[in-house]
Formats: C-alpha cells, sequence, structure tokens
C-alpha cells in the first residue's frame, strides 16, 4: 500500500461507504454526550421514534452547567437544572452509560474520555463539541459535531463527512524549561492564524512532541480548533500505550496484546505527503499570553500590546483596534504591566493533574496578590481533584488564597454560576478569549496553567520562567 | 429541514472578520432543550445595550442602534454579507439555528470555518464562499444602495447581482440534494443500513477491543 499519513490511515480504516463525489459515511467507534447538545437530538430520536443504533458506545456526561461549590445543594439556576435534568432522563431513557453529577467520575467531557480508557488509539471519536480535538493526542480520528450529527450519530454509529487536507506542524527542538504545550500551541495559532488549518487534520510531530507527556499533548490538540483545523492528532508511541495501559474501559490480557500490536502502526508513514507543513522553533519560545479577543492575538510574555496602526491590512488592523477597546488595554502597554483581576485555572485545556501540579508549584509558599478578587481552582475531574488532594495540591491552592471547587467547565464559558462581570480581566488556562466567553463583558488573557498561578500571586502577568 | 431552492433577498452586511460562535449566540441561549426559539437572540451582546437571560421577554431590551441587525434598511433581510473566517469557535449548532429562526437563508463570505459551514446546510442554510474581490465588491455595494438584494439560485449555482452579472459557487453534490429537496439525512443513511452491518462484522474481526461494551 501507498505510503499514508496517520490521518489518511484513521480515515481509510472507517470509511462504511464512499460516493463518487467523495461524500462518504464514515463509522464512530466512541461518541461522547453531554447535556447541552444533546437534548434536541434525544428529542428527534423520539420524534421519529429511532433506536439508538449501538448503545454501549456512547458515554454520557454533564459538564457545562453543574455548579462547582457543594454538589449537595443541587442546581439553583432552574433552566441549568433543566437542561442536566433532560441529560439524565434521556440517559435514563435510551440507557446510556452516564456519569451523573454526583458520580465521583464526573468531570468535563475531554477529560473523562481519555481517564477511563473510553479514549484508544485509533478510534474515530466524536462528541457535541468542538474541543473533541483533544483526544486526536491518542492517534485518534477525534472531532467536534453538531447536534444535528449528535443524533446522526446515535441513530446510525456514522457521520456523512468529506476527507480533509492533510497538515503537518513540524516542531523543532525542545521547549525551553517551564515553557509548555499550550504556550507552543498558543504560538502555532499566532504563527497559521485561527482560519491556517482550516479544512485540514493537523498533525503535531517533532522533537518536542515527543517528549511531551500525553496531558501535554492533549492540550494541544484540544486547540487545535483554535486554530481552524477540526482534527490535531498525533502519532502513537510509547507515552500513549503507558497512558492508557489500565484504564478502566482499555482492553487487556490477550485483547491488549493485539490492540497495542495495531496501534503501533498509527503513525504517519515515512515519506508520507502533507498538503501543508508548517515549521516552528521550540528552542526560543518564552510563554504566551493573549492580548485581545482571538487565540492568535497573542505575543510573548516579554512583549507589549501591539499597535494597530502598524497593520497593512485595513481589516486587520480593524479587528485590533477593535479588541484593544474591547479589552480596555492601550497599544504598546508590556504584557508584564496588565494586571488581571481574576484567575481561573481549569477547562479540558488545562485541568488535569499535571496542569494542577505545575501551578501549585508556582503558588507553593506564596499568597495569592490582595488585587486579584477571585482565584479559582476547578479539576477537570473528580478523579483528577481525588489525586491531587491525595498528593496535597489542594492545601497549597487554599493556603495561598484560591477556591478548591467540584470539576467542570466552569469559568471556561461561565454557563454555570462561576463568570466574570462587565469590565473583569483574567488570567486563564481555557482556550477561548472571545468577547463574553467568560461572562458578559469579560476580559481573557489565555495562558499556561503556571503563568495563571505566576499571575495571581504577583497581581500581573509574570514571566514565570524567570522567578 | 425546509428546501432552498431560489432566495432574492435583502443583503445585510457584517462588516468584520473571525465573527465567531459565542458572538453569533451567547452561552446562556444553549440551555435550551429544544431547537426553535434563537431568532431573538441572534449576535444578541452587539444588538441589545444590556445583557440578556432566556426566558426574558427581549422586546423589551434596550437595542443598539449602531448595530447593523437593527437599522431599519436592513430589517427584512434573508442573505448575509460577512467577513472571512466567519463562525469559528464552538461546535453549537444553536448558530444555525438562531440565523434559520431570525430569517436568514443565505450567508455569503471570503470563508467559513469547518463546523458551523456545515452544521448550517444541516438547517436549511446556505454557506456560499466566493472571492474575496468579489465580497469585497458586494460589501460597497450592499453600503452604497439601500435596499440592495441578490439572487441566489442553488440549482445553477449562482449568485445574481442587480446589474445582472452572475458569480458562480461551489457546494457539495450530498448537501445541495439534501438542500434542494428538504432531505432527512438520517434517513438517507439508514437506506445503507446493511453496509454499516457489514463494516460492524469485518471490523470486530479486526479490532475487536472496539467493540467492548462500555459498562
Ligand atoms: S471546558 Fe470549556 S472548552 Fe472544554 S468542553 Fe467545557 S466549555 Fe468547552
Amino acid at each position: 500500500m501507498a505510503v499514508r499519513t496517520l490521518y489518511d490511515k484513521l480515515w481509510d480504516s472507517h470509511v462504511v461507504r464512499q460516493e463518487d463525489d467523495g461524500t462518504t459515511l464514515l463509522y464512530i467507534d466512541r461518541h461522547l454526550v453531554h447535556e447541552v447538545t444533546s437534548p434536541q437530538a434525544f428529542d428527534g430520536l423520539r420524534n421519529a421514534n429511532r433506536p439508538l443504533w449501538r448503545l454501549a458506545n456512547n458515554l454520557a456526561v454533564a459538564d457545562h452547567n453543574v455548579p462547582t461549590t457543594s454538589r449537595a445543594a443541587g442546581i439553583a439556576d432552574p433552566v441549568s437544572r433543566l437542561q442536566v435534568d433532560t441529560l439524565d432522563a434521556n440517559c435514563h431513557e435510551f440507557g446510556l452509560t452516564e456519569f451523573d453529577m454526583m458520580d465521583p467520575r464526573q468531570g468535563i467531557v475531554h477529560v473523562i474520555g481519555p481517564e477511563q480508557g473510553a479514549t484508544l488509539p485509533g478510534m474515530t471519536v466524536v462528541c457535541g463539541d468542538s474541543h473533541t480535538s483533544t483526544h486526536g493526542a491518542f492517534g485518534c480520528l477525534a472531532f467536534g459535531i453538531g447536534t444535528s450529527d449528535v443524533e446522526h450519530a446515535l441513530a446510525t454509529q456514522c457521520v456523512v463527512q468529506r476527507k480533509a487536507k492533510n497538515m503537518r506542524v513540524n516542531i523543532e527542538g525542545m521547549l525551553p524549561a517551564g515553557v509548555t504545550g499550550k504556550d507552543l500551541v498558543l504560538a502555532i495559532i499566532g504563527t497559521i492564524g485561527t482560519a491556517g488549518g482550516t479544512g485540514h487534520a493537523i498533525e503535531f510531530a517533532g522533537e518536542a512532541v515527543s517528549a511531551m507527556s500525553m496531558e501535554q499533548r492533549m492540550t494541544m490538540c484540544n486547540m487545535a480548533i483554535e486554530a481552524g483545523a477540526r482534527y490535531g492528532m498525533v502519532a502513537v508511541d510509547d507515552a500513549t500505550i503507558d497512558y492508557v495501559k489500565g484504564r478502566p474501559f482499555a482492553p487487556s490480557g490477550e485483547l491488549w496484546e493485539k490492540a497495542v500490536a495495531n496501534w503501533r502502526e498509527l503513525v504517519s508513514d515515512p515519506g508520507a505527503r502533507f498538503d501543508r507543513e508548517v515549521t516552528i522553533d521550540a528552542a526560543s519560545l518564552r510563554p504566551q499570553v493573549t492580548w485581545g479577543t482571538s487565540p492568535e492575538m497573542v505575543v510573548s510574555v516579554d512583549g507589549a500590546v501591539p499597535d494597530p496602526e502598524s497593520i497593512d491590512d485595513p481589516a486587520k488592523r480593524d479587528g485590533y483596534q477593535r479588541a484593544l477597546s474591547y479589552m480596555g488595554l492601550a497599544a504598546g502597554t508590556p504584557i508584564t504591566d496588565i494586571a488581571p483581576d481574576k484567575v481561573f485555572i481549569g477547562s479540558c485545556t488545562n485541568s488535569r493533574i499535571e496542569d494542577l501540579r505545575a501551578a501549585a508549584a508556582v503558588v507553593k509558599g506564596r499568597k495569592v496578590a490582595d488585587s486579584i478578587k477571585l482565584a479559582l481552582v476547578v479539576p477537570g475531574s473528580g478523579l483528577v481533584k481525588r489525586q491531587a488532594e491525595a498528593e496535597g495540591l489542594d492545601r497549597v491552592f487554599v493556603e495561598a488564597g484560591f477556591e478548591w471547587r467540584e470539576p467542570g467547565c466552569s469559568m471556561c464559558l461561565a454557563m454555570n454560576a462561576d463568570r466574570l462581570e462587565p469590565g473583569e480581566r483574567c488570567a486563564s488556562t481555557s482556550n477561548r478569549n472571545f468577547e463574553g466567553r467568560q461572562g458578559y463583558g469579560g476580559r481573557t488573557h489565555l495562558v499556561s496553567p503556571a503563568m495563571a498561578a505566576a499571575a495571581a500571586v504577583h497581581g500581573r502577568f509574570v514571566d514565570v520562567t524567570r522567578i | 429541514m425546509e428546501p432552498l431552492v431560489n432566495v432574492t433577498g435583502i443583503v445585510m452586511p457584517m462588516d468584520r472578520s473571525n465573527v465567531d460562535t459565542d458572538a453569533i449566540i451567547p452561552k446562556q441561549y444553549l440551555k435550551a432543550i429544544h431547537k426553535f426559539g434563537f431568532g431573538d437572540n441572534l449576535f444578541d451582546a452587539w444588538r441589545y445595550l444590556d445583557s440578556g437571560e432566556p426566558g426574558q421577554d427581549h422586546s423589551k431590551r434596550p437595542l443598539n442602534p449602531e448595530f447593523v441587525l437593527n437599522q431599519p434598511r436592513y430589517k427584512d433581510a434573508s442573505i448575509l454579507l460577512a467577513r472571512q473566517n466567519f463562525g469559528c469557535g464552538s461546535s453549537r449548532e444553536h448558530a444555525a439555528w438562531a440565523f434559520r429562526d431570525y430569517g436568514f437563508r443565505v450567508l455569503i463570505a471570503p470563508s467559513f470555518a469547518d463546523i458551523f459551514y456545515w452544521n448550517a446546510l444541516k438547517n436549511g442554510l446556505l454557506p456560499i464562499v466566493l472571492d474575496e474581490a468579489v465580497v469585497d465588491e458586494l460589501f460597497e455595494a450592499v453600503q452604497a444602495t439601500e435596499g440592495y438584494a441578490l439572487t441566489v439560485d442553488l440549482p445553477s449555482q449562482t449568485v445574481t447581482t442587480p446589474d445582472g452579472s452572475r458569480h458562480a459557487f461551489e457546494v457539495d453534490p450530498f448537501r445541495k440534494h439534501c438542500l434542494v429537496n428538504g432531505l432527512d439525512e438520517i434517513g438517507i443513511t439508514l437506506q445503507h443500513a446493511d453496509d454499516i452491518r457489514a463494516y460492524e462484522q469485518r471490523r470486530a474481526g479486526e479490532a475487536p477491543w472496539l467493540f467492548q461494551d462500555l459498562a
């Protein structure tokens, strides 16, 4: 067979049928379901009297609307409560496996899939959520779908797709100490732009990626969508297989051996052709901070807010101006002069145990600055929370003045009670700095967990590699 | 899905790039459990001067007169003219529902974000990609002429301007078929149920670990 990319291999092994025009029915191995994008899909099934095609393939969890304070009291907002109750009722009616709000395994859908071994190398993984690209870190074809496709996947175990183009982002050299996968992916988006990967499946490759932990790879693939690519992925290696081994839903015994042999093939063949290749130098990278309202509006922590007047393209200049006025920033302001009001450590980008360890290492023995109104740590899942507590990380955070919360999406998109007030500025480890994303009128600066922790204790952005 | 064949309608310009789905429909309206009723909240944060909540009477909220959607000349618009990377961000299909519920049928831009693009097609909306230079011209024409309307014909895949010039566009043939006929995609897929079963059988032999139940 011809040399193929990782994406080609994943695609080929899931084609159920393909029309002459390229329209393809693609088989789905794992469907993750959450409360926001599923109610209308279940409604559709009920109305058409259609059963689920393959029930035991779906895993459901409520994450977007759940409160991060005491769960025992339930959800105060009646509209949020109805949506979570609707998920519970639908899972019950149709028979889906669900981690409900009180389940110790509950958490953000993209954290729990890999954590449970529900995400396995070589799978097609879909979820009604754009950050499903996260699971591509395992050599998966993982992508976000809309509600129509959620219904389609439930009813047929397939989605209709056309093949995307192949793109490889080659990372040259190793990341300096204290510079993370988050900084790297922000720098990539800064380089190629938020539409840079549109129509492409991105494979992240190179020395720095090979050396990365699975959690860092997930952070990178998570933000592939912020570069416009519906799919981000990393080839399978020892780190992938070690991570999956022994997870609750992972195969075991003879089946495990067979699976591993198959997973070893999930790499791009030498000489495979990519429609587009981009090379990024890792060795010179500094921690990154976004200054605007799009993830591509990003600079190094030792940089400054850019001057729109220096931009030739009028549409882009306009966009910069609008972003600066929304963000309440003046051109030329050094990043280290920017002072957040709130700090959020969490989200499917950066709420795993390594993220919490990195943040705690910065916080340890220090105090949250007086100027910070609220510093939140929201673990990605109940199991991450438990692990962090076993390591004493919760005490590090609480002693410093952080709030230690229950797992969920929380202030990443502020569908629950955690949010920014108009005009408030936030150092956030999440993935989107769009207008109003973290609350109406709120201003978001995207950073790594260590950078967010450092901003909390210093009351402004600082270069975490230099403290 | 409502069929879409031919649309002649007033064009509303949305003159900014990278319009994201959080701007198209803010998160608080994603708490709904039904598929309709999002039209009042299209571009909510830009359109109103306050911050809205689901269930509110939106007709009583203060409007932002500067925002294009509130300008009387675009009141009956059914075609949106936009800039590059339109619809970036989340996978929320509510963004497509909001356009549909408001009364838009066609969206024209130099480029769309992938997920939004496909979501639109699945909800009776036609996203059309035209060259940046053509889009620039259209922006000028729309701003210069009150009541500026375009005619979009899906079978012939053309956009016709009032002066008669025509611009061809591409559309996925399968989606075109569904859109023109108002077809339900799940029904079409289920016609291939035997293929799906055959695939599962073959695949379960090759990769049995994929067929272990989650429980
Ligand atoms: S944490 Fe944020 S980005 Fe991730 S699934 Fe939740 S809302 Fe979406």
